[in-house]
C-alpha cells in the first residue's frame, strides 16, 4: 500500500499555509496569533510576575509556566469538556520544555512567566501552533531570548515520509503511520521538543527529521516577518 | 481602594466626558461582529467592542430531553475567563464571576424565547438537541457582558445543524438547516458611579463601579432579563433612568448583528 498524493494536493515536505501576527492580545504583556491550515492558536505572555503559592517560587531564577488548552467548540468532533484533561497537562509540560532553553530567566527570581496557549479551532499540530505562537508572545513581551522556536509535526502515512500532517493523514485507515511533533532552535538547529506516535524505522526517523527543516526554515521566517511587522515604522 | 482614580473618574463624568472622550452613554468604536470565525463550531462569532474581545462557539449535542419537558431541546452556556485575556484571570474551575457571566447570557436567551425548543426535539421524550454555547474573551478591556452576549446571539445566527443519523451526529457534514431564532435579546450593562450613568465600562471604570444593571431588552422594547450587581443599591429613580438607557441602547447594538 502507498500513499501516492497528499489529500489536499500538497508536496510531501509542504507545510500548510501559514499565518502569524504579534500583539493581538492588548492586555497581555506579549502575545501571538499563529494559524497553520486549520489549526489556529493564541499565546499570551503574562510577566515576569510575582509568583504564588510561595513555595513554588525560586529563589535562584524565574520559572516559566504555560498552559495550552482547547477552546471548547475547537475540535470537529463532539465539545471538548472545559477544564483542562490528561493530554492537555501533558501537552502545557511539554510546551514549557520546549521554550525553556531559549529563555535566561536568571535575572527574575522567585518570579513567573506565564504562557497561556488557547486554540479556537484545530485540526492536527495543534500543540506545535501553540509552541510557535508562544515562542513569538515570549519574543514580543521582550524578555531575554537565545533564539525563537518553530516547530510543526512530521511524520509517515504508509511508504511515505511528510511534513505537517493534517487530520485526514494523522488518521490514515489501514496503514501505518507515525506523528512526531518536534520543535527546534532554529539557529543552532537544537531540538527541543520530539514525541512520536505510531511505528517508523530508525532510518526513516533520522531522514524525516531532516526533511522537516525545510517547512521549520520557513515557519521561522513567517515569525520573524510578523515580529518586525508589529514595530514597521518605528525608527531605531 | 482606588480612591484617586474613583474621584478622577466621577469629576470627568460630571463634565460629561470620560478617561478616553467618550459621552456617558456611548459604546466604544469599532464595534465589530464577525460570523462563522470558527469551521470546527457548527456556529460561532468574534465581536470586538474597542479593544475587548470575544469568541463564542457553539455545539449540538443530542441528549435526553428533562422528564418535565419531553419534547423541547435546551440550551447550556458556559463561559471560561481565560487567564490568557486578563493579568488577573488565574486558572481553574470557573469562579463565581464566569458563572454570572454565563447565566446572564443564558437568561437573555433563555427568557426572550429567542430559540423555540420544541423545534429542537428529535423524538418526543428521547432525542433532542442541546444548543451548547461557549464564551471565551480573548482580550478582556472592559465590558465582557454586552460584549458575550452579543457575541452569543451572532454565533447562534450563525448555526447550521449537524447532519444526524441512525442515532448519530455527524459532524462533518452540515445541513443547510439553521437554527431559526425568533427574537434577539441584547444585553446592555448600565453602570452607576457616583450619580451617574454609563455604557460599555473600560477596565479603569469597571474597577470604581457602585452598581450595575444588565438590561436585556427585545427589538419591541420588552425585558427579557435583568441583573443588578455591584456593592451599593440602587433607588427607584436609577432603575427607572437605567432601564431607558438599557432599552435605548439596545437599539443601537442589534443594528451590528
Amino acid at each position: 500500500m502507498t500513499y501516492k498524493q497528499r489529500i489536499d494536493g500538497r508536496g510531501f515536505d509542504e507545510p500548510r499555509k501559514i499565518e502569524a501576527k504579534v500583539g493581538v492580545i492588548q492586555r497581555a504583556d506579549g502575545s501571538a496569533m499563529f494559524r497553520i491550515g486549520n489549526t489556529w492558536a493564541y499565546a499570551a505572555v503574562y510577566g515576569p510576575r510575582n509568583l504564588h503559592p510561595k513555595f513554588l517560587q525560586d529563589p535562584q531564577k524565574g520559572i516559566l509556566r504555560c498552559n495550552y488548552n482547547m477552546m471548547p467548540f475547537s475540535s470537529s468532533g463532539e465539545r471538548v469538556r472545559p477544564g483542562g484533561s490528561r493530554r492537555s497537562k501533558e501537552i502545557s509540560l511539554v510546551t514549557a520544555k520546549a521554550l525553556l532553553p531559549v529563555l535566561n530567566l536568571d535575572e527574575y527570581p522567585n518570579s513567573v512567566v506565564d504562557v497561556f496557549i488557547e486554540l479556537p479551532q484545530t485540526e492536527a499540530g495543534s500543540r506545535c501552533a501553540g509552541i510557535c505562537a508562544a515562542s513569538m508572545a515570549l519574543a514580543d513581551a521582550g524578555l531575554e531570548m537565545k533564539d525563537l522556536v518553530c516547530a510543526v509535526s512530521v511524520g509517515r502515512v504508509a511508504d511515505k515520509l511528510l511534513v505537517d500532517l493534517d487530520y485526514s493523514e494523522e488518521s490514515y485507515p489501514d496503514v501505518p503511520v507515525a506523528d512526531i511533533p518536534i520543535a527546534i532552535m532554529p539557529n543552532s538547529g537544537k531540538i527541543t521538543l520530539l514525541q512520536m506516535d505510531g511505528e517508523v524505522k530508525k532510518e526513516e526517523l533520522m531522514k524525516v527529521l531532516e526533511m522537516g527543516k525545510k517547512a521549520l526554515m520557513d515557519i521561522y521566517e513567517v515569525q520573524k516577518k510578523a515580529l518586525k511587522e508589529k514595530y514597521h515604522g518605528v525608527e531605531v | 481602594m482606588h480612591r484617586e482614580l474613583r474621584s478622577h473618574i466621577i469629576s470627568l463624568l460630571n463634565a460629561e466626558t470620560r478617561l478616553d472622550g467618550r459621552k456617558l452613554t456611548e459604546y466604544r468604536k469599532p464595534i465589530n461582529v464577525e460570523h462563522g470565525v470558527v469551521k470546527t463550531a457548527e456556529g460561532s462569532a468574534r465581536v470586538k467592542i474597542g479593544e475587548t474581545d470575544v469568541i463564542v462557539g457553539v455545539k449540538l449535542e443530542v441528549g435526553e430531553p428533562y422528564p418535565d419537558t419531553p419534547n423541547e431541546g435546551t440550551i447550556i452556556v458556559g463561559a471560561e475567563l481565560l487567564p490568557l485575556s486578563n493579568p488577573d484571570f488565574e486558572l481553574g474551575p470557573p469562579g463565581i464571576e464566569a458563572i454570572e457571566l454565563a447565566r446572564v447570557v443564558d437568561r437573555g436567551i433563555r427568557e426572550s424565547k429567542a430559540i423555540d425548543f420544541k423545534k429542537l426535539c428529535i423524538e418526543k421524550g428521547e432525542k433532542i438537541w442541546m444548543v451548547i454555547i461557549d464564551i471565551c474573551p480573548i482580550n478582556d478591556a472592559g465590558n465582557l457582558f454586552d460584549v458575550s452576549s452579543l457575541a452569543a446571539l451572532a454565533a447562534l445566527k450563525d448555526t447550521k445543524f449537524p447532519a444526524y443519523e441512525d442515532g448519530k451526529v455527524d459532524y462533518k457534514t452540515k445541513t443547510s438547516r439553521k437554527l431559526e431564532l425568533e427574537k434577539t435579546p441584547i444585553a446592555v450593562t448600565v453602570i452607576k458611579i457616583g450619580d451617574r450613568f454609563i455604557v460599555d465600562p473600560d477596565i479603569e471604570e469597571e474597577k470604581v463601579i457602585d452598581s450595575r444593571l444588565t438590561v436585556s431588552s427585545m427589538e419591541d422594547g420588552t425585558l427579557c432579563a435583568l441583573q443588578k450587581g455591584g456593592d451599593y443599591p440602587l433607588t427607584m429613580e436609577d432603575i427607572d433612568k437605567m432601564l431607558d438607557i438599557g432599552i435605548e441602547k439596545a437599539k443601537e447594538l442589534r443594528k451590528h448583528l
